[in-house]
């Protein structure tokens, strides 16, 4: 099946200063994308490539086989994008906002739409008042609210929870899935590894304007997935001469536990040592393992390259 | 043709001058006053006619000419800079809207706002002077074209300022004394012959006194050349805007 967006070796130079070096990437129709990378990666700088935003120095893009450059308003047409910062004109109203974003992609004033919107979104008592006398998180959302206005296919979310709370950041995770379910093709970055844990199909690392890595999450946290069991001893280790010829194996909580990385509670590794233990007198009170997060393996990866 | 598109951009930027309508329009109406009191009344009283034209009348279409002109590039560069400075003009870059689309949408707002605050001013004379006006279509154009191409001026010079200081910068230092000294207040008769030649270098005498022509009948210099001036400045600056959003200078990165 043809990708939904394709991403054909893009490079994007700032001066002598190389933001995107040959990316290529595929998204497909209807799932979740997220591009995950540290400050400076580039994340911004692909979508606001793909958005229109940037003129890539070479290399194609195409949404629904449509070239961003050569048919720009068949791709803008199908895309909603929320930027990173809170570009807003304060003197407006919600709700004209919302009607200006909606009128910028030829349509005209949908107010049952913009107003549903608005109530999904928690803003609809806010609804004509000046945008000025509202909170970041309203901001936020009334970013999302714009960006839907239109009823894009393609909604680009760059940090959408930066600087949110708990509570609404929920909302806006719940938001993402509904939009989701009504076939709306989503790439997000993020720097919430827990939110692409928690939303994405799909992930995609990209450091030093190159893309590391796409894997589908679940195969991704299978792969990379490393565990950490826990050994809490029931006295204290004084000999760490049996633990210091593994590299896995550390000696935590002032020798009161055992930290293993990478070996299965199952394993025979793992027998071994609490026979060494045994010998030496010393039992334990507690074996906890626990797989390590999709943050370990991008910090990992990013370390990595 | 995303015409909903411009017109949106036209709307909002509308509702922008509704929002400030005193500074908008109130504030040019009463400064105007003031210029027909000083001017027209205190000076204008040991004036004698120009042209048969009684001071107070005459500097009427300089007057209209001032505020056109200055508010013309004020607007449009307003309109245009402060999404850039705010950065709320990505939604216009990402969104499905041409270079026309957007020159119509943000150019004729502020044209449109000038226009009615020239006209603002020319109902304010009347309470000061009586006129009839020659030739009201030749007025109307002038007034539409003037609009139109000061508008597109400004709209360059929004796009290119990155300060504020910038933004101001064009139409404090070089707009506003080309009109003062391009015959708003005076025949361009009344100066030495040397500064009359200086004149005739200053791009805006031509559209003043074209301007004045079309109320009085009578101008320094034929029509013609007034129009040829406005419809050049205009070519100029839709060339000007052409290029800019080939090249998204100061807009796209």
């Amino acid at each position: 099946m043809k990708s939904l967006i394709s991403i054909q070796n893009v490079s994007k130079a700032f001066g002598k200063h190389k933001a995107l070096n040959n990316v290529s990437l595929e998204i497909e129709k209807g799932e979740i994308f997220a591009l995950l990378g540290p400050n400076g990666a580039g994340k911004t700088t692909l979508i606001s490539a793909i958005c229109g935003l940037c003129r890539q120095s070479s290399g194609d893009i195409t949404v629904n086989s449509f070239n961003t450059v050569t048919h720009y308003k068949d791709t803008r047409n199908q895309i909603g994008l929320v930027p990173q910062e809170l570009p807003l004109d304060g003197f407006e109203s919600v709700y004209n906002s919302c009607q200006f974003s909606r009128g910028l992609f030829g349509l005209k004033d949908n107010r049952n739409h913009i107003e549903n919107i608005l109530k999904a979104l928690s803003l609809f008592d806010k609804r004509d008042e000046q945008i000025f006398g509202l909170s970041g998180g309203m901001k936020r959302r009334l970013l999302i609210a714009k960006a839907l206005a239109h009823e894009p296919k393609i909604l680009f979310l760059d940090e959408p929870t930066a600087g949110v709370d708990v509570s609404l950041r929920r909302d806006i995770w719940k938001l993402i899935e509904d939009q989701k379910k009504i076939g709306v093709t989503i790439i997000l970055t993020t720097h919430y590894i827990e939110e692409a844990e928690q939303l994405a199909d799909r992930v995609g690392i990209i450091n030093s304007g190159e893309i590391i890595l796409v894997k589908e999450k679940n195969s991704l946290m299978s792969e990379f997935s490393k565990k950490t069991t826990f050994i809490r001893l029931s006295k204290q280790l004084q000999d760490h001469s049996f633990v210091k010829k593994n590299k896995n194996i550390s000696v935590v909580e002032n020798g009161m536990a055992l930290k293993l990385i990478g070996i299965n509670s199952e394993s025979n590794e793992l027998q071994v040592l609490v026979n060494l233990l045994s010998q030496k007198g010393i039992g334990f009170t507690e074996i906890n393992t626990v797989d390590n997060s999709l943050e370990d393996i991008f910090l990992d990866l990013v370390k990595a390259k | 043709m995303n015409f909903q598109a411009a017109i949106t951009i036209y709307k909002f930027e509308m509702a922008r001058f509704r929002r400030t309508i005193f500074q908008s329009l109130v504030a040019p109406i009463i400064t105007t006053s003031l210029y027909f009191v000083v001017f027209g009344a205190a000076i204008g009283s040991k004036i004698e006619t120009i042209n048969g034209v009684s001071y107070g009348s005459f500097i009427v279409p300089g007057l209209i000419m001032l505020y056109l002109m200055t508010e013309s590039i004020n607007n449009a560069a307003f309109g245009i800079y402060f999404p850039k400075f705010v950065g709320s003009i990505f939604e216009v870059l990402s969104a499905p809207v041409s270079s026309v689309e957007a020159t119509i949408g943000y150019v004729g707002a502020a044209a449109s706002k000038s226009t009615i605050i020239g006209l603002m001013i020319f109902l304010t004379s009347n309470l000061f002077v009586t006129h009839d006006i020659k030739y009201p279509l030749i007025m109307a154009v002038f007034i539409i074209l003037t609009a139109v191409t000061f508008s597109l001026f400004g709209f360059i010079i929004g796009i290119w300022a990155q300060n504020w200081e910038k933004l101001s910068i064009i139409p404090t230092l070089l707009v506003t004394p080309l009109v003062f000294l391009g015959g708003s207040f005076y025949s361009i008769d009344m100066l030495p012959e040397f500064w009359q030649k200086v004149s005739l270098l200053n791009p805006v005498f031509y559209l003043i006194s074209g301007f004045r022509w079309s109320f009085f009948g009578t101008s320094e210099i034929p029509i013609h050349l007034s129009i040829i001036a406005i419809v050049s400045f205009m070519t100029i600056c839709l060339a000007i805007i052409a290029i800019i959003f080939k090249t998204g200078y100061r807009l796209r990165t």
